[in-house]
């Protein structure tokens, strides 16, 4: 090959051109959508629509739902990338076939696994009702669909982490004397922070935007058990083109931080890879 | 004094060890040389207490501690590839020992740092306390991993391969370094190699290992001078088998002006101070002789003869001569 390897040749172009047009038209394009259609009747409507009742409890059940999820995701997470990366017993690979099973379910089919053992006709239900714990159409199954849901955003960014350190780390802190739970705080959490923080980002915008599963098992009672996705549906079916844009420019907005911090940790993340000390 | 009796492991199907007996005296300097899969680093990990047997036992000073877990016993375990902690710096590194006994046995946030200051002193790395692991070269790093297993100031030190990762001159100061640490301090010392320069250089006793089997245990001058099976005689220095079970080293070969067996010289070069003549045997066996640097070596295509200075035969059925 003598060609300069900086020049590009037409096929280069028009392959770079397709990506660009493509991100543009399905990425871009619905993003600027949403925040030219969020503030098409100007800050006034759009801060009203926020501030409305049923949108503020949406926004805090969201965020509820999030602050639950995402710490118990983290341990499950941890708890399972640990087991599988540094230990061998039998089992181990129908786990990590688990742990990608929410990936490969439809959400929607997660939703109704739940409302199936805990719904009123479910197998749970009845004992369930009969000592007052409303799971279906209640926060705890908003929750407990959400954990499903987000479950192998954690794990997945660990194991391979996990792996591919080994467990040197760990063994020469016990050799120094240091208990399990030392070398858990001290090494092996350090060594996994980035893939961690990673992991929980990712986790969280899933969290918080997950419609399928939740919608599901919701009830969709406004003020109650509507998180936002759900009254951004609502809002849209309504009409009221404003205030679902309005709601679902946070969720945008959401995103937006997410890429920016998802990119300062894969910088950093990176920097650590470069400088590991082999 | 340790001692292992009848040490054997499995993983899976695969036996790694297979009945080890094995007695070490204290202040001694102990190789475990074999080649990969001989069970050496296993071995290692079992005195250490980071792997367990799957039968015998294994005591330190009468005391069985066959299943006490590794930081109960008191040993410095330095990792082959050092394992250090990157996000510490050096000096964190090295009082990692320190800093995680219970708080009743916890020195003084200073006293600690004295104390790893003191020991990087010790590797002759004074000053460099503040920097990073990754700031470090291959053989400072080894050292640090030395000064953070020493903090805890155990009675045994074992390496897994500790030269391994090192470049040649690197490899050569260390060693040297290394074994005069070894004697200042006292320690009982084991080491895992497969290198049979390092360990007939650097240890006291070799234990030579193939198959999770002890070959033999000895002097390096034992092993190297009467090694006790083929597999010894082959793995430890170089050896030229002869037609009738001979093994014979290549400095013991002489050329004869007549009365030897005649070779068919292939090539002929320099090695260090030796010239290294290559040749085959009319039986088709390849053969290697080391001949004085001063005496003019015969061409390639010559045919001369040869004959063993001194050699060794095994029965045939390859256990103990």
């Amino acid at each position: 090959m003598t060609r300069d390897p900086r020049s590009l040749g037409a096929a280069q172009v028009a392959l770079i051109a397709a990506a660009l047009a493509f991100i543009g038209l399905f990425l871009v394009l619905p993003l600027i959508a949403v925040f030219t259609q969020a503030l098409a009747k100007g800050f006034g409507p759009y801060f009203a629509a926020l501030a409305a009742p049923d949108a503020l409890s949406a926004i805090r059940l969201t965020l509820l739902v999030a602050a639950i999820s995402v710490p118990l995701n983290i341990v499950f997470g941890i708890a399972a990338a640990w087991a599988i990366a540094k230990f061998d017993f039998p089992g181990k690979s129908l786990l990590v076939t688990f742990i990608d099973l929410p990936f490969s379910v439809s959400p929607v089919v997660a939703g109704l696994i739940y409302v199936l053992l805990f719904g009123a006709q479910g197998w749970l239900g009845p004992w369930l009702m009969d000592h007052g714990i409303r799971i279906i159409f209640a926060v705890p199954g908003i929750v407990l669909a959400t954990i499903f849901v987000t479950f192998p955003f954690v794990a997945r960014e660990l194991i391979p982490l996990m792996s591919e350190q080994g467990r040197d780390d760990e063994e020469a802190s016990l050799s120094l004397g240091a208990s399990g739970f030392q070398t858990f705080i001290r090494v092996t959490l350090p060594n996994i922070r980035w893939g961690l923080l990673y992991g929980v980002l990712l986790c969280n915008a899933r969290a918080m935007g997950e419609f399928g599963a939740v919608s599901v098992v919701s009830g969709h009672l406004r003020g109650i058990t509507n998180t936002m996705p759900l009254h951004v549906e609502i809002l849209y079916n309504e009409y009221n083109f404003v205030a679902a844009f309005a709601v679902a420019s946070l969720l945008a907005l959401l995103a937006l931080v997410t890429l920016v911090l998802k990119s300062i940790v894969e910088w950093r993340f990176d920097y650590q890879c470069r400088s590991a000390g082999h | 004094m340790i001692r292992l009796d009848g040490i054997s492991k499995s993983f899976g199907s695969h036996a790694a060890l297979n009945g080890i007996d094995l007695e070490l005296q204290d202040g001694e300097f102990v190789a475990l040389l074999g080649p990969s899969g001989s069970g050496k680093t296993t071995l290692l990990r079992i005195i250490a207490g980071l792997a367990f047997p799957d039968r015998g036992t294994v005591r330190f000073n009468s005391e069985d501690v066959t299943h006490l877990k590794v930081a109960d016993r008191k040993v410095g375990f330095v990792f082959q590839h050092y394992a250090l902690f990157k996000h510490m710096s050096v000096a964190e590194n090295v009082g990692f020992g320190l800093s995680v006994r219970r708080r009743r046995e916890r020195p003084s946030k200073q006293h600690i740092r004295a104390r790893s200051l003191e020991l990087l002193e010790l590797v002759q790395l004074g000053g460099l306390g503040e920097r990073y692991p990754a700031q470090l070269s291959g053989g400072q790093r080894q050292r640090v991993a030395l000064a953070r297993a020493l903090a805890v100031e155990p009675q045994l030190l074992l390496l897994d391969e500790p030269f391994g990762a090192l470049d040649a001159k690197v490899r050569k100061d260390l060693r040297r370094w290394l074994r005069q640490l070894h004697e200042q301090m006292g320690l009982t010392t084991i080491f895992v190699t497969h290198d049979q320069e390092e360990a007939l250089e650097l240890a006291d006793r070799v234990v030579v290992m193939d198959h999770g089997v002890i070959e033999q245990v000895g002097t390096p001058e034992q092993v190297y001078m009467e090694p006790a099976t083929p597999f010894v005689a082959e793995f430890v220095g170089e050896t030229n088998r002869l037609p009738g079970g001979l093994h014979v080293r290549p400095h013991d070969i002489e050329i004869v002006p007549s009365g030897g067996q005649p070779v068919l010289v292939d090539n002929v070069f320099r090695k260090g101070g030796v010239w290294r003549v290559e040749g085959t045997l009319d039986s088709g066996e390849v053969v290697e002789i080391d001949m004085d640097a001063s005496l003019t070596p015969p061409a390639g295509g010559e045919s001369i003869l040869i004959q063993p200075r001194r050699s060794r035969t095994f029965p045939s059925n390859g256990a103990t001569a």
